[in-house]
């Protein structure tokens, strides 16, 4: 849809690694008993992902389940299967106490890619994001200077940066800053 | 005079000449040079001047520890005052400013203070300038100000970039030397994540210099194959010119990386700022050499014996032609070594121990250098410059005894460990008698969050002087730490450094022990800010007893190297003035950062646009494009007012308020929280936290609702709208949302954690353009799509459906008193939803509208505003709200502190609606004043202003106010005087100026 | 930098992470309830010279509140726990008895 407005408009930026708006994502938080075999099973229906561990990102492809918290995941999805997603949530948790809330166009999402994803990160959050902490499968939910975010590694050389709307700009530029030419930290090689 | 020698110089390369520029003049230097060597090898040795007396200073120093050789570095707006010459690494084209001196550095007229020097002893200034107090402002302070200072702050704002790195390591090491390479090479074999950290360009330390020998290796051949070594580990980092600043709780440390002070016009940031979370901390930072306190010491040419062997050695920079060597230990004989090997005559060692060295003495002695021992110097001549020095013995009390002509005098008092990073975080010392100095107490580490100690020292920072126990103390706390943190480690034999048969230092305070007051007044402790020996001596007499009071009343230690040199000397003077034992009168606090480190590293990224998150709304660039002037409220930014061409704000505003009373007008309600509350607890839930009673709210329909703390008092307000039998929508205030949805979960969380309620912060996931005025419903109407007409929709009746094609949610309410609809649509459809609705009002002549007109338009209506009306002390039966609390309520959160007699008070001051007798506008908070005054004298006061617009619906000034027993005096007059002197008459009436009965929004 | 393990997440958070709620383990005194005692609900705070049981939220985290048992004076931390008790549990009173063997103090 044209008059679908995405928060960066599809902005990006060039440095040692490069910075972009990531493709629009569905996303829907999800709030109940994460040990419910029905909750998890729901989850797997609508993103095609196998449930997580506690920090866990598991994903296939750009859907997935991000664990939140210990009542609480992020499914990403098609943006235009939304909908039809928090029906079946609904539906197959009708007798369970739980939450489901689209938050589409509350987040923003962030492409960071290239060698030296690290250590832009670590200029921005206080997590330890040294491989033998932190990696592909994992999420992260902390700080990025001023403001809430988090992130997960597809892979080992790339990252994606959620964090809400009305700071979408604010956190794409300190990445821009922390990824600025010459600002090569090399810690992780 | 100083020059450079025509060979060696480890860290110099000849080939590489770069040309640089001192106060306009022009001067070459090798790469690898600092800008101190490269000045001492053009023989410019005046490199500063004292603070307090102008007096003429040399560099003292060949590190971070240098007190005078400071000047302004760069040009505009890179321009940094107080900058070390010690510590900046020659570049081309390097452009340095001396400091504190008029009209130049050669010919101060703040020079002449220091012919006044008799009179200006300690505690000068808060002696003379008492009187006469008139004096103060006019002529001492200006006159003070313009003498004194060191560099000037930069005019322009910095034009680089600085950054943090955030990393969590198993060991940080702090310092480079032999010790901090040995440790890491132990702890990085142990497969701990090492950080290792080094302040100058170069690995190694002092150990190169010393000509230390390891394992039948000369130390340079040694360091390099440990730097290989450790390069090849994985899991330890090196960082040169980067320094552990500061160490705090649980292991956080401050490391400040100079990135690019080293290039002249490079790309990345100029200091990087490391925030390490370390499982422990290991300082291998070294010791500093102590001056010796004789007559003259200040004098440019006196400098200390390490550095004077490091400009040797490092640069092949000689500070002199004849370098007078004196001591009290066995080290500075290196120095006299290093010097007569590069073919500099050393007239004389002057050595204050009876009985001499050991066997450096005697080394010294083969080489034909002439040794006088239980000897010391009894004053030295030169006015700008060392010209020979005066002898004298040791324990007498200055009787000279022999002329030596010299220009340049190498001093060594004996070695203080670095133990600030241990002390930062409340490591403890302990003195040593026999090694002279303070070091680490092991017993009284600072403790970490196990409870047990996390900083571990070594090697000469731990008090080990020989390289071979150096080496030693190295591996124990390596193995300290490694064990300390569940790893093990290989024994290894312990490595092999050459030891010299040493004699014991003797402790020397000052030269000669029995000085008379004449020589003490030229002994230099701090060579800064002009400290004497004698004025620690009169601080003491004076009764400033305590190290902190004396540190405070002398300035001693105050200067920008915080006492490196100066601090043990001088409470050493201060035990010997009380007749107390030097641990018994202690140290000053030590405190970080241990040099200074630029307020750009502290700042990071947080500068110009980055300063501080701004928070946009979905339709933001719509209202930039259409010139809007913002305001912040919290991070958002919000369209104050939309002027248009020719208009000034004042009437912009007015513009927009008739608009919407006359027409129709649109705003960007987005900033308002929404948070969802839903679960079969829910009803239960906004029982207790609204004072309304939320639960009996219909599906379908809205309810205002108020907020409380526990205390009783109003927080925020909004709508609330029953989504369904379980779940319900809160608005809150724009400013409220994150605060309101942690309260929530704070309760949901930690205190009614078995009911069932989730709660979820939706805020952002919609735009909300609230669509007021009475052709509202015409311009929903025309972009078509729902019923929204009365019997469709009612006032405080929501309903979800389509607008112009796109999903929408609309509430009848109305924060204006019109006809209003607030309509909430996912933020990525925000801006089509807003252009839809202006091109269907173009006909009604719809007009945006900002913050301030709202903030009128509720006035009108006298609707209260959380933080206009409220203010933290304000409950809300106070603003007339009492129908807004249930009386069929058991509790709510902040009923039982509403309950305090306080609270319930008939007295209270309560809203009212304030009548200006001149129909002009009342000033913003002012009071009420009444008959009598208060015990402090002040008018008494009966209410005050809390919020006052000119109304352009009515043509006047309106405000509400609180006022004592308000709603029970309609009609009484109230005098508020103003800033300007006007008293300003208003009178009590209800604060609904306009439609009182609701008829607008009820159509 | 005050470092603390969340229980609900597992992470070790640092202080800028985290979001201070005071006192931990207060009982919460509603209508009916005597001016003393809720007095002592709403304002009347220890502020021990040692060891201390508190209220966190790893709010840049998991959103989750914990409580912890630290000392006020060298920042050791005893522990970290559930907010969804009334009481420390054994196992950090245990830890804390063996700390600090000298200190007695009464929790609520």
């Amino acid at each position: 849809m044209s008059d679908v407005a995405t928060p960066l408009a599809d902005a990006s930026f060039d440095g040692f690694v490069s910075v972009s708006e990531a493709p629009r994502t569905g996303m829907i938080s999800l709030r109940g008993d994460l040990s419910d075999t029905a909750l998890r099973e729901v989850c797997g229906a609508v993103t095609g992902a196998a449930f997580p561990a506690s920090r866990g990102a598991s994903l296939d492809g750009s859907h997935g389940v991000l664990w939140m918290a210990p009542d609480e995941v992020l499914l990403l999805v098609a943006p235009g299967s939304v909908p039809d997603s928090l029906d079946r949530i609904g539906t197959a948790l009708s007798d369970r106490h739980h939450l489901a809330v689209d938050v589409t166009d509350a987040r923003a999402l962030i492409s960071v890619d290239g060698l030296g994803v690290r250590d832009v990160l670590a200029k921005l959050t206080p997590a330890d994001v040294s491989p033998g902490n932190f990696g592909p499968g994992e999420l992260r939910r902390t700080r990025f200077a001023q403001v809430a975010a988090a992130f997960w590694m597809p892979t080992e050389d790339s990252a994606r940066v959620i964090c809400f709307r009305s700071v979408a700009t604010y956190v794409f530029d300190l990445l821009c800053h922390a990824a600025a030419p010459g600002g090569e930290v090399g810690y992780y090689r | 005079m100083s020059r450079r020698l025509s060979q060696g110089g480890r860290l110099i390369d000849r080939s590489r000449t770069f040309h640089f520029t001192v106060d306009g003049r022009r001067y070459g230097g090798f790469a690898g040079d600092t800008l101190a060597s490269a000045l001492l090898a053009s023989n410019r040795t005046l490199m500063g001047r004292s603070f307090k007396y102008h007096r003429p200073r040399g560099v003292v120093s060949s590190g971070a520890e240098e007190p005078n050789a400071l000047f302004g570095l760069g040009t505009g707006d890179r321009f940094e005052p107080n900058q070390r010459a010690t510590m900046t690494e020659l570049y081309p084209d390097l452009t340095a400013l001396s400091q504190n001196r008029w009209p130049n550095l050669e010919q101060d007229l703040g020079g002449l203070i220091s012919r006044a020097a008799r009179v200006l002893p300690a505690g000068f200034y808060y002696k003379t300038f008492l009187r006469p107090r008139v004096f103060w402002k006019h002529v001492y302070e200006p006159v003070i100000r313009a003498l004194a200072g060191l560099g000037h702050a930069p005019a322009e704002k910095d034009a680089d970039r600085y950054e943090h790195f955030n990393v969590t390591v198993d060991v940080l090491i702090v310092g480079g030397g032999v010790a901090g390479l040995q440790a890491a090479r132990r702890a990085g074999a142990a497969g701990l994540r090492v950080l290792l950290v080094e302040q100058t360009a170069q690995w190694g330390g002092r150990a190169p210099v010393d000509g230390a020998v390891i394992e039948g290796k000369p130390a340079d051949a040694w360091i390099t194959g440990v730097l290989s070594e450790l390069q090849s580990m994985p899991n330890v980092h090196m960082r040169p010119r980067t320094m552990g600043a500061g160490v705090y709780d649980h292991g956080y440390a401050l490391v400040y990386e100079r990135v690019t002070d080293h290039v002249s016009g490079a790309q990345g940031p100029r200091h990087r700022l490391w925030r390490v979370r370390a499982g422990r901390i290991l300082t291998t930072t070294g010791a500093l050499e102590r001056p010796l306190s004789f007559a003259g010491n200040d004098l440019p040419g006196v400098m200390l014996a390490g550095a004077v062997r490091d400009y040797v050695v490092n640069h092949a920079v000689t500070p002199g032609e004849r370098v007078l060597v004196v001591t009290n230990n066995d080290d500075a004989y290196r120095t006299a070594l290093a010097l007569s090997e590069a073919g500099v005559t050393v007239p004389a060692i002057v050595d204050a121990r009876p009985g001499g060295g050991g066997a450096l003495a005697e080394a010294a002695r083969s080489a034909g250098l002439r040794v006088l021992t239980g000897t010391a110097i009894a004053g030295l001549s030169g006015k700008r410059h060392v010209t020979g020095a005066a002898l004298c013995l040791q324990d007498g009390t200055g009787e000279v005894t022999e002329q030596i002509a010299c220009d340049t005098v190498a001093m060594s008092g004996g070695w203080s460990p670095v133990v600030h990073l241990w002390s930062h975080c409340g490591g403890k010392l302990t003195w040593d008698v026999d090694e002279v100095m303070f070091r680490p107490d092991p017993n009284r580490p600072p403790t970490g969050a196990d409870g047990r100690g996390f900083v571990e020292a070594a090697g000469a920072a731990n008090g080990y002087l020989a390289t071979a126990d150096i080496l030693g103390d190295a591996d124990r706390a390596a193995r300290a730490v490694t064990e300390a943190l569940g790893r093990s480690l290989d024994d290894a034999p312990a490595l092999q450094a050459e030891r010299e048969e040493t004699a014991p230092i003797r402790a020397v305070w000052t030269m000669p022990e029995k000085a008379p007051v004449k020589l003490r007044e030229k002994m230099w402790l701090d060579y800064q800010n002009d400290v004497k020996v004698s004025d620690v001596a009169l601080a003491a007499q004076e009764g400033f007893e305590s190290v902190e009071h004396a540190k405070r009343y002398t300035t001693l230690g105050m200067a920008t190297d915080q006492g490196k040199l100066s601090n043990i000397n001088g409470l050493a003077i201060l035990a010997d003035t009380l007749g107390a034992e030097i641990p018994a009168v202690g140290t000053t606090t030590f405190r970080p950062p241990y040099t200074p480190i630029s307020i750009g590293s502290v700042a990071g990224e947080a500068r110009g646009d980055l300063f501080q998150p701004i928070r946009r709304t979905p339709l933001h660039h719509l209202h930039e494009a259409a010139g809007a002037v913002f305001e912040p409220v919290g991070h958002w930014r919000r369209p104050y007012v939309f002027p248009r061409d020719g208009e000034t704000v004042a009437q912009a505003v007015e513009r927009e308020i008739l608009t919407v009373r006359h027409k129709v007008g649109l705003l960007d309600a987005s900033t308002l929280g929404k948070i969802i509350v839903k679960g079969p607890d829910a009803g239960r839930f906004v029982d207790m936290i609204y004072t309304n009673k939320m639960s009996t709210l219909k599906v379908g329909r809205c309810r205002y609702g108020l907020m409380c703390s526990e205390n009783g008092f109003l927080m925020d307000d909004g709508v609330v709208a029953r989504l369904d039998e379980q779940t319900f929508l809160c608005h809150t205030t724009s400013g409220g949302a994150d605060h309101i949805h942690a309260h929530m979960e704070d309760w949901l969380q930690t205190e009614w954690w078995d009911w069932q309620v989730y709660v979820a912060n939706v805020t952002e996931q919609y735009a909300q353009i609230a669509v007021a005025g009475p052709k509202a419903r015409e311009v929903l109407e025309t972009v078509g799509g729902m019923d929204v007409s009365k019997d469709a929709m009612a006032f405080m009746d929501w309903a979800d459906g389509a607008l112009a094609g796109i999903p929408v949610r609309v509430f009848r309410i109305s924060f204006s008193g019109e006809l209003s609809y607030e309509i909430a649509v996912p933020a990525s459809r925000g801006e089509a939803l807003w252009q839809a609705l202006r091109s269907a009002g173009e006909t009604h002549g719809i007009a945006p509208y900002g913050t301030e007109a709202l903030h009128v338009l509720r006035a009108e209506k006298g609707l209260i505003m959380i933080g206009d009306e409220t203010d933290g002390t304000v409950v809300p039966q106070d603003l007339g709200l009492d129908w807004a609390i249930s009386k069929k309520k058991d509790d709510f959160i902040g009923m039982r502190g509403q309950q305090r007699r306080e609270l319930s008070r008939p007295d209270r001051w309560k809203l009212v609606g304030l009548e200006t007798l001149s129909g002009g506008v009342l000033p913003d908070g002012a009071y009420a004043v009444e008959e009598g005054r208060n015990a402090n004298g002040q008018r008494n006061v009966q209410g005050r202003v809390t919020s006052t617009y000119r109304s352009p619906t009515l043509g006047r000034g309106i405000a509400m106010g609180l006022v004592r027993n308000g709603p029970d005096r309609m009609g009484e007059v109230l005098d508020f005087p103003g800033t300007d002197g006007v008293v300003h008459r208003a009178r009590i009436v209800s604060p609904a100026f306009y439609d009182p009965e609701g008829e607008r929004q009820n159509v | 930098m005050l470092i603390l393990h969340c229980p609900c997440c597992g992470i070790d958070a640092d202080e800028t992470e985290l979001t201070p709620g005071g006192t931990a383990h207060l009982k919460r005194e509603g209508p009916g309830s005597s001016d003393e005692a809720f007095e002592r609900y709403l304002f009347l705070r220890e502020n021990p010279r040692g060891v201390h049981f508190e209220r966190w939220r790893h709010a840049h985290g998991c959103g989750k509140w914990f409580h912890a048992a630290r000392c006020t004076m060298t920042l050791e931390v005893f522990g970290t726990y559930s907010a969804q008790t009334h009481a420390p549990p054994r196992e950090i009173l245990d830890r804390i008895a063996e700390r600090r063997p000298q200190e007695r103090r009464e929790v609520a």
